[in-house]
C-alpha cells in the first residue's frame, strides 16, 4: 500500500480494509505519512495478548486515500509502551489515556497523562482489560477511592466556573462539563466523561458470537444497526463467511432507516432549543410514524437485533415494501414543507447561523468526523468513498457544508434525510431475491476481522478477535464521538452559555459509545 | 411568512394525540402504605426526574418519544422536571454504572418523601446485557429501592407510561396493605 513516497507492507483483507503489523517506530512514520497525505486517525485501542505472543498490543485504524489501514504493534509484557501519537493526531489523546486506564500500556512522552475512563471503580494499579483481572472480584470490593480529576483552571479577573453534571437538567446521558466563563461568554469548556463506563469490552470476553452481536448493538443504542453491522462484518471477515446478497441490502435498509429516525429527532430538538416548539412537535410526529412503521414491518421500533452474524433476522415482503415506500414519500413531502418554515423563520436562522463554529482547518486538525465533519468541509463518507455491498451500487451523494456552525449541521441533516429516503426507495426497488441468513463458517483457529460502517453520527469501527474455541477473545467497538467531543469543547468558545445546549444538540454525541 | 406557514401546517396536521393507556399494576414491585389523599393529588399530576445511570441511550430515545405529540403527557398531568427536589417520581434507566452510583443515590436522597422509583428497561430491571461487573452494579434495585419495573429493551412509550401511572395511580393504594 503506497502512502506518501513509501510502500508500506499492508495486505488487503477486505474491500478497502488493509492490515499490517510493524515496529512502533514504523507506526510513528506511517502516522506522519498518513497525516501529510490528509488522512486521519479513526481509532486507537490496546489488547492483552500475553496468552498469544507473550506481550501486549497497540492497534490503530488510520483513514487513508485507499481505505482503512488497521495496524498493530507488539509491546513487551514488562512496562509496555509505544510512542505518543497525539502530537500527530490530537484525537488520539483520550484514546491513549483510556488504553492506559484499561490495560496499563503507556504512550511515551504524551503531554496529557491524566486518567480518562477511570473514576473510582478500580484502582490506578489495576487494569480491567488484562486477562488476569477478575471482573466479579472487583465488583465485590468496595469503591477504592473518591474520584478526583485535575481540571485545567482558568484564572484572571472576573473568571468563574460553572460545573454541570453528571446529571443534567434534561433527559441526557451522564457527563460532566466544566465551563470557565466571563460574564456570559465561554472562555473554556472541559468535558469529563466516563460516567457511563459499564465494562462493555470486558463483557465481550468469552462471549458467543451471536450474543456478541446483541451486545455490540447496545454500545450506543441510537446507532444500533451501525454497530451490529460493523460487528457482524468483522465476525464474517474473521470466519471467512459469506452473507446472502439480500441480507446485505436489508442491512443497508436498516442503517438508512436508523439514520432518518435520528436525524428527524435532532431536527425537532434543534427547533425546540431555539423555542420553536412547533418544530419539535412536527418532527417528532414524523419520527413516531417512522418508528411505528419499523415495529410493524420488522418487529422493533429501533430494529434491535435485526442484524445477526451471517445475515439478518427479519425480511420484508411486497406489501411491506409498498407500505414503506409510501411512507417515505409522505414523510419527504412533509419534511420539505417544514424545511421551508425553518428556512424562513428569522429567530431560528439567527440562532443557528454563526453559532458553535468549527472551521474546516480546525476540523481537519482535530479529526472531526461523520455528519459534524461533513458540516465543516471534511468530505468523508464511507458509503461514498469506500462502499461495501450494496453501497457500491447505490451511488450515495455526500452532503457537505463549509460553515461549520449549527446551521451547517442542520443543513447536512436535511440533505442526508432526503438522500436516505431516496436510497430506501432505491433499495426497495432493487432488493435481490434469495435467503436472508447463512450460518457462519466455524472458526478453525484464532482469527480476526474488522467492520467499518457509516452510522448516522459518523463512522463506527468494530475490531474482533475470535479465540480458537470460537468465543470472543477481544472486541473493540469505536464510536465517532471519541473524535468529536473535543470539537464541541472548541466550538463553544466565545459563545454564550445559553447557546451551549443548542451547540451540543447540533453535534448530538454519544456518551455511552465512547464510555464503553 | 413563516408564521403563516406554521399556522397552515398546524391546521393541516390536526390532533394526533391518542387516549392514555391504563395503569398496569402488575409492574409494581414494592408496596408502600400511602395515604389516599396524597394519591388523589398525585393521581392528577406527577412530576418526574429522569436519571440515566449508565444506559446505552436506547431507553432515552423512548423517553424523548413519550414527550412527542402522540402521547400528550402534559394532558395527563405528567411532567419532567429538572430538579429532583421538585418531583414525585425518579425514573431510572440503564444498569447502574459504578461511576454513577454516588450520583444516583444523591438524586434519590434529594427527592422529598413520599417518592416512587420507576426502573425502565431490561438493564434497569435485571442488569440486562451488561450485568454486574467491575464497572456495573447491575439492576437499579441493587442501589436504591424500586417501586415499579418496566421491562423491554427499550420499553415502548406506552409501556413506560403505564409504568409511571402504575407507580402513582389509585390502584397502587388499593394494592398496598
Ligand atoms: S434496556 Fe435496552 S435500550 Fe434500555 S439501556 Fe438497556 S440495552 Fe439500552
Amino acid at each position: 500500500m503506497k502512502i506518501g513516497d513509501h510502500e508500506w507492507r499492508l495486505d488487503s483483507i477486505g474491500p478497502h480494509i488493509w492490515r499490517g503489523s510493524m515496529e512502533t517506530g514504523q507506526l510513528l512514520a506511517l502516522s506522519r505519512a498518513v497525516k501529510e497525505e490528509g488522512g486521519q486517525l479513526v481509532a486507537l485501542w490496546g489488547s492483552d495478548d500475553r496468552h498469544l505472543n507473550g506481550g501486549f498490543g497497540i492497534h490503530v485504524a488510520l483513514l487513508t486515500g485507499l481505505g482503512l489501514a488497521w495496524v498493530s504493534c507488539v509491546l513487551p509484557a514488562e512496562a509496555p509502551a509505544y510512542p505518543d501519537l497525539a502530537h500527530i493526531f490530537p484525537q488520539a489523546d483520550r484514546m491513549q489515556r483510556a488504553a492506559f486506564d484499561l490495560l496499563g500500556i503507556t504512550a511515551t512522552d504524551a503531554v496529557d497523562e491524566r486518567k480518562w475512563l477511570r473514576h473510582n471503580a478500580w484502582a490506578a494499579s489495576e487494569f480491567p482489560l488484562r486477562k488476569d483481572f477478575s471482573s466479579l472480584a472487583a465488583r465485590r470490593s468496595p469503591l477504592p477511592e473518591a474520584d478526583a480529576y485535575p481540571f485545567i483552571y482558568v484564572q484572571g479577573d472576573g473568571v468563574h466556573e460553572i460545573a454541570v453534571g453528571p446529571i443534567h437538567a434534561g433527559t441526557i446521558e451522564p457527563g460532566h462539563f466544566r465551563f470557565s466563563i466571563i460574564g456570559d461568554r465561554i472562555l473554556k469548556l472541559e468535558a469529563r466523561l466516563g460516567y457511563a463506563h459499564k465494562g462493555i469490552e470486558k463483557r465481550f470476553e468469552g462471549m458467543e458470537l451471536a450474543t456478541g452481536a446483541r451486545l455490540a448493538g447496545r454500545v450506543s443504542g441510537d446507532s444500533h444497526s451501525a454497530y451490529a453491522w460493523a460487528y457482524c462484518m468483522a465476525v464474517e471477515m474473521a470466519t471467512a463467511s459469506t452473507v446472502p446478497e439480500r441480507a446485505l441490502w436489508l442491512r443497508a435498509l436498516f442503517l438508512e432507516i436508523e439514520r432518518i429516525a435520528n436525524h428527524l429527532g435532532d431536527l425537532g430538538y434543534l427547533g425546540n432549543d431555539v423555542a420553536l416548539a412547533f418544530g419539535f412537535m412536527q418532527f417528532w410526529r414524523l419520527k413516531e410514524d417512522w418508528l411505528r412503521m419499523s415495529i410493524k414491518l420488522f418487529g422493533h421500533r429501533y430494529l434491535f437485533d435485526c442484524i445477526t452474524p451471517g445475515g439478518v433476522a427479519t425480511d420484508i415482503d411486497a406489501a411491506g415494501c409498498a407500505e414503506l415506500d409510501a411512507l417515505a414519500c409522505r414523510i419527504e413531502a412533509e419534511i420539505r414543507e417544514l424545511k421551508i418554515i425553518y428556512d424562513e423563520h428569522a429567530t431560528l436562522q439567527d440562532r443557528f447561523a454563526d453559532t458553535g463554529i468549527c472551521k474546516p482547518e480546525l476540523a481537519a486538525q482535530l479529526g472531526l468526523t461523520g455528519l459534524a465533519g461533513r458540516a465543516s468541509a471534511q468530505t468523508w463518507d464511507v458509503r461514498t468513498q469506500f462502499p461495501q455491498v450494496p453501497y457500491d451500487r447505490l451511488d450515495v451523494n455526500m452532503a457537505t457544508q463549509r460553515r461549520g456552525d449549527v446551521l451547517a449541521r442542520a443543513e447536512v441533516r436535511f440533505a442526508e434525510v432526503y438522500e436516505s429516503l431516496r436510497l430506501i426507495r432505491d433499495i426497495l426497488k432493487r432488493l435481490p431475491a434469495g435467503g436472508i441468513h447463512a450460518p457462519l463458517q466455524p472458526a478453525q483457529a484464532a482469527c480476526e476481522g474488522l467492520g467499518w460502517v457509516e452510522g448516522w453520527r459518523g463512522e463506527v469501527v468494530v475490531a474482533v478477535r475470535i479465540a480458537a474455541d470460537g468465543t470472543l477473545d477481544r472486541v473493540h467497538p469505536h464510536d465517532p464521538s471519541w473524535q468529536n467531543w473535543p470539537l464541541v469543547e472548541m466550538g463553544v468558545l466565545g459563545n454564550i452559555v445559553p447557546d451551549f445546549p443548542l451547540i451540543n444538540k447540533s453535534f448530538n454525541l454519544s456518551y455511552s459509545g465512547p464510555d464503553l | 411568512m413563516a408564521s403563516y406557514l406554521i399556522l397552515q401546517k398546524i391546521l393541516k396536521t390536526g390532533f394526533v394525540s391518542e387516549p392514555a393507556p391504563q395503569a398496569d399494576p402488575a409492574l409494581r414491585t414494592r408496596e408502600q402504605a400511602l395515604q389516599a389523599e396524597i394519591l388523589k393529588v398525585f393521581g392528577q399530576a406527577v412530576a418526574i426526574r429522569h436519571v440515566d445511570a449508565g444506559s446505552c441511550n436506547g431507553c432515552e430515545l423512548e423517553i424523548h418519544a413519550l414527550n412527542g405529540p402522540h402521547y400528550n403527557i402534559d394532558g395527563l398531568g405528567v411532567k419532567f422536571s429538572a430538579s429532583p427536589r421538585h418531583v414525585d417520581v425518579l425514573l431510572v434507566t440503564g444498569p447502574v454504572s459504578r461511576h454513577m452510583e454516588a450520583a444516583l443515590k444523591r438524586a434519590y436522597d434529594a427527592i422529598p418523601d413520599p417518592k416512587w422509583v420507576v426502573a425502565m428497561g431490561e438493564c434497569a430491571c435485571t442488569g440486562g446485557m451488561f450485568g454486574e461487573s467491575y464497572a456495573s452494579c447491575g439492576k437499579i434495585s441493587n442501589v436504591i429501592p424500586v417501586d415499579v419495573e418496566v421491562p423491554g429493551c427499550p420499553p415502548t412509550p406506552t409501556a413506560l407510561l403505564q409504568g409511571i401511572l402504575a407507580a402513582v395511580s389509585k390502584g397502587a393504594s388499593n394494592a398496598s396493605g
